[in-house]
């Protein structure tokens, strides 16, 4: 269970227990999901990320209710929607395709479901006029889904699914069929919206870039399974598991030998190749021991003259310029590969060139354990 | 309270009971009005022949089936084949099989010419073939005979030009009848011609070019095997409906170069015998569904071929 | 043409091809229409231009009655055809394979498949028994069977409409709070109405246009235009069949216009 950040516990929006989705039957049986249990807080930021296929957007379409699991529960406010039908959940959807009414205008669009709900006329006029200001297109209302461009589709799907104040919004994707300019734009926009609606947010998406730049709190999901769940930082930086740390960034794994058993610490001393020593953070409830396979972030490491000194020692291979990194490609003593990224600040090009024998410098809490 | 599986498993069992019910009108009619009265007619052809036509209810004979091919001398009882009704199968599939070709011969190159036009302008030409292909056949099958008889256009244009002193006697031959198929068929054969050909990747017949293919290697090697689906698709579509043609020759053919269809009327006509037309019927539609079934095997190959 | 550049698109002579066809697909209907208009009683003599016999064709009462019955017909086939294979659509599309699935598809298209005589003969066998044991020779057989090969023309640009139809929009609408048959009439239906149109006129159109099966299912005395014409070709013709023929025309015409408008609004 995920532990409390801030000082008062955050009520929970959403709960999924035991979710078990399988499609198909026999030998074609597909486990979407395996097992999954989740919960997201009220006004949360919270995303389900990973590769296509691994079940992100099936748990979404559990909580919309347009599938329903094999086994579980879906908790919304604490009472069970599993088996409710999508029209009789408050949960709207923002679809990857905005899955706008082709024959209703974009005011009639954002109407469409407070009308279902039998809201009186005078009511739906002035909610519609009040979401057509917050996504900014107040003059627009009147315009044919096809007479706007993929940007204002997107805030039109936006305003259509917040417009009956939903307990939770699902974004499936929202973001994928913008160009990167416009994605840039309503990362901000969305993450302004969540704010001043204080709607819960579940967002979907295989963009680990979007996921750190919005998120509260993020799922990394693979093959059916939720491998890990916190926030950006801890994500990034404290990846627990191989495929969470090789998703999400890049990455140096370096095979480390931990001596003795050091029960419940967060940190431990691990032994590289080279024989240096250094302290390493370990995942939660995990006691490692033996062979291990610890991370370091290519940015979180430099590289120094041998004879000044550092963990690790090899040759630079190859170094490769990018704009505002330059990274370099060490072949370690071991043979194993590691790399290492700088920024480029004004002076410091080529500090190191193909061919130069080298020393690694780990900062200081870079160095995680992995799980597996 | 349901389990979550309990409840999905109900929603599918209501849905396909939905989805039958909703189909039903449909089924429905289509068996009374169209495949149940297949059924009985093949039922038909297994009973004796009615005096005055219709059959002896229930009476088992195999009289009608025999009479297909062969027939029994009245005097001898001496069996032969039917020649009669041989010479009109075998017109029936000669003149299927030349109208086909023909319709590839008119149909291929227009095809390509509109596949190959600028966008707006394709779907005009398109337009144009699908007015004549909704047009009355009946009409058109008119319109042809206004071409061809002895005073028609076609005979007065040659003889003011002087080609011919007497008017050519087109009517009530067999080439009024392949005049007729093909100018009635021929927009059964562009449009999916014209299908497939809009699909074609010009690219390819760029790489074709590039790797020093020449025009006629380039048709032959590279389009006509990608729009083969199409050239099959059309055939079928011109081959079918021209073995069971039954207006254009009765129209243009008169009553001696008889097709199948008009054997089939005639013996549930003048000739009298419901059980020899219901075994012919089921003959012809027996060799469709050989042609539809050689189709389908074929559009299954070369749709796994494309993956 | 004649571009001394290599157009890699063109084939020599495949354009003059296509002209030729196109002048083949036209030059019939160009003769039979001008022949409608004129003076004379001849089908082969231009004698001048005339009205005379668009002016005939209308007082001629076989023509009033014959041209009636083909509406009639039309209207109440094609109407109950496309209803049919609305739901049938519905029923047949959008949904993982089920039992019974390809049966249906196979049932619905038969009418395609088999040749138009034979299904004439078959119906001839079955309704003139029925009609011997029921008493019964009104119009109803005609419309059952145009109702019948009708289905299969209207179910197709219905199923390919429902088939080109973006689920996620009945799934928005039901996240929307909409029922499923608020769903169906918001949504579903407002969408699929190009389709139901286009089913329509095609069915429309067939059922006007069709001669062997009416033929062999009529009882006597229920001409309908296109049998009472291949009734009049069996004689000497006067242009009056032309001057049907050529309303006839100009109607279908009309129908397949509107149908080619339809459709290209939708893409």
């Amino acid at each position: 269970m995920p532990k409390p950040e801030g000082v008062q516990e955050k009520r929970i929006a959403v709960e999924a227990r035991g979710i078990t989705k399988i499609f198909g039957a026999g030998e074609n049986a597909l486990r979407a999901l395996d097992n999954v249990s989740v919960s997201i807080r009220q006004n949360e930021f919270f995303t389900l990320l990973g590769p296509s296929g691994c079940g992100k957007t099936t748990l979404l379409r559990l909580i919309a209710g347009f599938e329903y699991p094999s086994e579980g529960a879906i908790l919304l406010d604490g009472t069970d929607i599993a088996t409710l039908p999508p029209f009789k959940r408050p949960v709207n959807t923002v679809f990857q395709s905005y899955a706008l009414f082709p024959h209703l205008t974009v005011a009639q669009n954002i109407a469409f479901g407070l009308e279902m709900l039998g809201k009186p006329r005078a009511e739906i006029n002035a909610r519609v006029a009040q979401m057509l200001k917050l996504v900014q297109m107040e003059e627009l209302g009147q315009r044919r889904t096809d007479q706007i461009s993929g940007g204002q589709a997107q805030r039109v799907a936006l305003a259509r699914a917040l417009a009956p104040s939903p307990k939770v919004l699902l974004l499936d994707e929202p973001l994928s069929a913008l160009d990167y300019k416009l994605r840039k734009e309503m990362q901000i926009e969305l993450k302004r919206m969540q704010h001043e609606t204080g709607i819960t947010f579940i967002f979907v998406t295989h963009d680990q870039e979007e996921a750190l730049t919005m998120s509260d709190r993020i799922a990394v999901m693979s093959k059916g399974k939720i491998l890990q769940i916190g926030g950006p930082r801890d994500i990034y930086e404290r990846p627990s598991d191989r495929f969470v740390a090789n998703f999400i960034g890049e990455t140096n794994f370096i095979d480390a030998e931990i001596d003795g058993a050091t029960g419940g610490a967060a940190a431990v001393i691990a032994r590289l190749p080279g024989g240096a020593q250094i302290a390493a953070g370990v995942p939660d409830g995990m006691v490692p021991r033996g062979r291990v396979a610890i991370v370091v972030r290519p940015e979180h490491a430099v590289l120094a003259r041998p004879d000044e000194g550092g963990q690790l020692r090899g040759t630079v291979e190859n170094v490769v310029y990018s704009g505002t990194d330059t990274h370099f490609h060490v072949r370690l003593d071991g043979g194993n590969p590691f790399v290492v990224r700088s920024q480029n600040r004004r002076g410091t090009e080529a500090a190191f060139a193909a061919g130069d024998p080298v020393a690694v410098r780990i900062q200081d809490g870079a160095a995680q354990v992995l799980r597996d | 309270m349901a389990t979550a599986r309990e409840v999905s498993d109900r929603a599918a069992r209501r849905d396909v009971r939905d989805r039958w019910l909703l189909s039903a009108p449909a089924l429905i009619v289509i068996f009374f009005a169209a495949i149940g009265p297949l059924f009985v007619m093949l039922a038909y052809s297994f009973m004796a022949k009615g005096d005055y036509g219709d059959v002896k209810f229930g009476q088992f004979s195999l009289d009608g089936w025999f009479s297909v091919f062969l027939q029994r001398d009245i005097f001898d009882d001496t069996i032969t084949l039917a020649d009669a009704h041989l010479s009109i199968f075998w017109r029936s599939v000669r003149l299927s099989v030349i109208t086909t070709v023909l319709t590839i011969a008119l149909g291929f190159p227009t095809a390509y010419f509109i596949a190959t036009r600028p966008r707006h302008t394709r779907e005009i030409w398109v337009f144009l073939v699908t007015i004549p292909f909704w047009t009355n056949l009946l009409i058109r099958t008119f319109a042809m005979q206004e071409v061809i008889r002895n005073e028609g256009i076609l005979n007065t244009l040659l003889i003011r030009l002087g080609i011919i002193a007497q008017p050519l006697q087109i009517m009530y031959t067999d080439a009024a009848i392949l005049f007729g198929m093909v100018y009635v068929y021929l927009p059964l054969m562009v449009l999916p011609l014209y299908a497939s050909m809009e699909k074609l990747d010009f690219r390819l017949v760029e790489a074709g070019y590039d790797l020093y293919a020449g025009r006629l290697q380039v048709l032959r090697r590279v389009i006509f095997p990608l729009v083969k689906p199409g050239v099959i698709a059309g055939s079928i579509l011109v081959f079918i409906p021209s073995l069971g043609a039954y207006v254009i020759p009765r129209v243009l053919g008169g009553g001696k170069n008889m097709m199948l269809g008009n054997l089939i009327e005639m013996q549930f006509g003048a000739g009298r015998n419901w059980p020899l037309g219901a075994a012919i019927s089921i003959t012809l539609m027996a060799i469709v569904m050989v042609a539809l079934l050689f189709y389908v095997r074929n559009t299954a190959r070369s749709g796994a071929g494309h993956g | 043409m004649g571009s001394k550049y290599f157009d890699i698109r063109t084939l020599p002579g495949f354009a003059f091809v296509a002209m030729v066809t196109f002048f083949l697909l036209y030059l019939p209907i160009a003769a039979l229409v001008a022949y409608a208009f004129n003076a004379g009683s001849s089908i082969s003599d231009w004698e001048g231009f005339s009205f005379r016999w668009f002016a005939s064709a209308w007082q001629n009462t076989a023509v009033q009655d014959a041209a009636m019955r083909s509406l009639v017909i039309a209207v109440v086939a094609s109407t109950i055809a496309t209803a049919a294979a609305t739901t049938a659509a519905l029923a047949t599309t959008r949904t993982n394979a089920y039992r019974g699935l390809t049966f249906k598809y196979a049932f619905i298209n038969t009418p395609l498949m088999v040749p138009e005589i034979v299904t004439a003969v078959a119906l001839l066998i079955v309704f003139s028994r029925v009609k011997i044991w029921t008493g019964y020779s009104g119009l109803g057989y005609l419309i059952a069977a145009h109702t019948a090969f009708c289905i299969p023309f209207a179910y197709l640009p219905i199923r390919a409409r429902l088939e080109s139809m973006d689920s996620s929009l009945e799934r928005a609408a039901q996240d929307l709070y909409a029922t499923p048959w608020m769903t169906f009439r918001r949504v579903t239906m407002p969408l699929l109405r190009p389709g139901i149109i286009a089913g329509f006129m095609l069915a429309f159109v067939i059922s006007l246009d069709d001669v062997v099966i009416t033929e062999f299912v009529k009882s006597g005395g229920q001409d309908t235009l296109p049998t009472y014409m291949l009734g009049q070709l069996r004689r000497e013709t006067t242009p009056e069949v032309n001057a049907i023929a050529t309303v006839f025309l100009a109607l279908s015409v009309l129908l397949v216009t509107a149908f080619f408008f339809i459709n290209r609004r939708k893409a």
